[in-house]
């Protein structure tokens, strides 16, 4: 396919990793936003294939595996009423909840439903005023102009039986707390290209100024993911700390205006909580109080709803790229696509699946906490 | 589903006043939103997330970065062969796969 194969070139890649491997004069540590660069990093082993002096570790970007648990419990409290038809991206139907999850739900009769697009569940709400439908808005700033569209558009069409259930969650102010962190090992960012697309890169340029860090706007496909590292890389060499554009044939400095618009109308910037990192300060989008009526958390008063993490899960590590998959206890074994005990092990995003589809081992060696005798089957 | 993927806009229509259109990938097409990109017009390609168009892909930068890999030094003879072979193999995999 156009703008697909050409950067999947073997020949291409080779002369890359040659030219990484002369640029590179001593050890760096590099650090990939997006759950899709890590998916194929790993998957096609480039973290392996690097001189040994560049290390890849694989950062928060994946959306389904940094939504809170609460979340997950308040989409099941909602799911579960009999009057509601609960509308999700297909990733978040198998994430763990404190007891189930939307999938199981839905086959004890509830109306779970999976849409490609939000605007698919305004046809729904549409198509069926009888019902409650709610949409499960979860995502980074990439998904946030189909959300907000798909308010929008609930809103001109006066649906009033139409919901979101808004879990937002903003990309720089994540890579703040990473590089406020005390542990912190990151030197250079690759930056998440489609995010970039919808908002610019300007946010970025007062981090990579007051961090010294390098940040580069990457691409996904293996070739993009290469020319990244090159310039990161490159960067580090000599002694530079930019923003840099990899991905110039889909990301502009200014992003999507019209994008950009309409997330300001529909949602406002508030904290969030990220699942195994905690509370981030203005991480996340809440709707603006002329969207409210259309918060679903209020219309099912479940904003109380509290959650508790599986024990043996190290999710919080894995996502700040402090540990890997192969760390922790459960991973393959209690923990695996089909029985995930975190999210990182449910979205083909998360860190944890991208390494157990890469048939990537368990170290032997765990690291994570032990896991207790009563985690050994599903709750 | 941040995987966003290259397609190829096919049609365009306005549905009650939001620009949609069918978008072709690699022979599945899929109607897409293009309210985002009203500047779009058939034939050009659009970088789609969750039924919308994010971004149009610039056709001038596209081949220019790839001239960029293509002139780069070709030194690949510093590179184990079988380091080449192996991510060949692995790229030509990927390559098979359906698109994401
Ligand atoms: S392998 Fe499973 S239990 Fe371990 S960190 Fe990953 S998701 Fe959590």
């Amino acid at each position: 396919m156009k703008y697909l194969d050409e950067y999947r070139d073997p020949a291409l890649a080779r002369r890359l990793f040659t030219e990484i491997r002369t640029v590179t004069s001593r050890p760096w540590t590099l650090m990939e936003i997006c759950g899709g660069q890590t998916h194929t990093i790993v998957r096609q082993g480039i973290d392996e294939l690097l001189p040994p002096d560049i290390r890849m570790i694989h950062g928060p970007g994946c959306p389904v595996c940094v939504t809170p648990l609460e979340l997950i419990d308040k989409a099941l409290a909602i799911a579960g009423r009999a009057d509601v038809i609960l509308t999700s991206y297909g990733d978040m139907l198998r994430v763990p909840g404190t007891t189930t999850d939307l999938l199981a739900l839905r086959a004890r009769g509830s109306d779970v439903r999976v849409v490609y697009s939000p605007l698919d569940a305004v046809r729904i709400a549409g198509e069926r005023p009888d019902r409650e439908v709610v949409f499960f808005a979860v995502g980074f700033e990439t998904t946030a102009p189909a959300n907000a569209m798909a308010v929008l558009r609930a809103h001109a069409l006066g649906l009033p039986n139409f919901s979101v259930l808004v879990s937002h969650v903003l990309v720089p102010p994540a890579m703040t707390a990473l590089l406020d962190a005390p542990d912190c090992q990151v030197q250079a960012f690759l930056a998440a290209g489609h995010v970039c697309a919808v908002m610019g890169w300007a946010q970025y340029e007062p981090l990579a100024d007051r961090y010294q860090v390098p940040i580069v706007v990457t691409g996904f496909e293996p070739l993009d993911i290469l020319e990244g590292v090159l310039m990161a890389v490159r960067q580090l060499e000599e002694g530079r700390a930019q923003v840099e554009n990899q991905y110039v044939r889909a990301v502009h400095r200014s992003g999507n205006i019209q994008a950009q618009e309409a997330i300001r109308r529909v949602f406002k910037v508030r904290d969030r909580m990220w699942r195994g990192i905690g509370t981030i300060p203005s991480s996340g989008l809440a709707l603006t109080d002329e969207f409210a009526a259309y918060d679903a958390e209020a219309r099912f008063a479940v904003a109380d709803v509290t959650a508790q993490e599986h024990p043996a899960c190290i999710a919080g590590g894995i996502l700040t790229g402090t540990r890997l998959p192969t760390d922790c206890a459960a991973y393959a074994t209690l923990c695996t696509p089909r029985t995930p005990l975190g999210a990182p092990m449910v979205s083909t995003e998360g860190t944890c699946a991208a390494f157990h589809s890469a048939g990537r081992q368990p170290t032997g060696q765990p690291a994570g906490q032990p896991v207790p005798a009563a985690a050994a089957g599903p709750s | 589903m941040c995987l966003g993927v290259p397609g190829r806009v096919m049609t365009t229509i306005d549905v009650a006043g939001l620009l949609m259109g069918t978008v072709d990938f690699g022979g599945v097409s899929r109607d897409v939103c293009l309210g985002y990109v009203p500047q779009a017009r058939v034939g050009d390609y659009v970088i789609v997330h969750v039924g919308f168009a994010i971004s149009l892909v610039d056709e001038t930068e596209a081949r220019r970065t790839l001239e960029v890999l293509r002139s780069m030094g070709a030194f690949e003879q510093e590179l184990g062969q079988e380091l080449g072979q192996e991510l060949g193999q692995e790229l030509g995999q990927e390559l098979g796969q359906a698109p994401r």
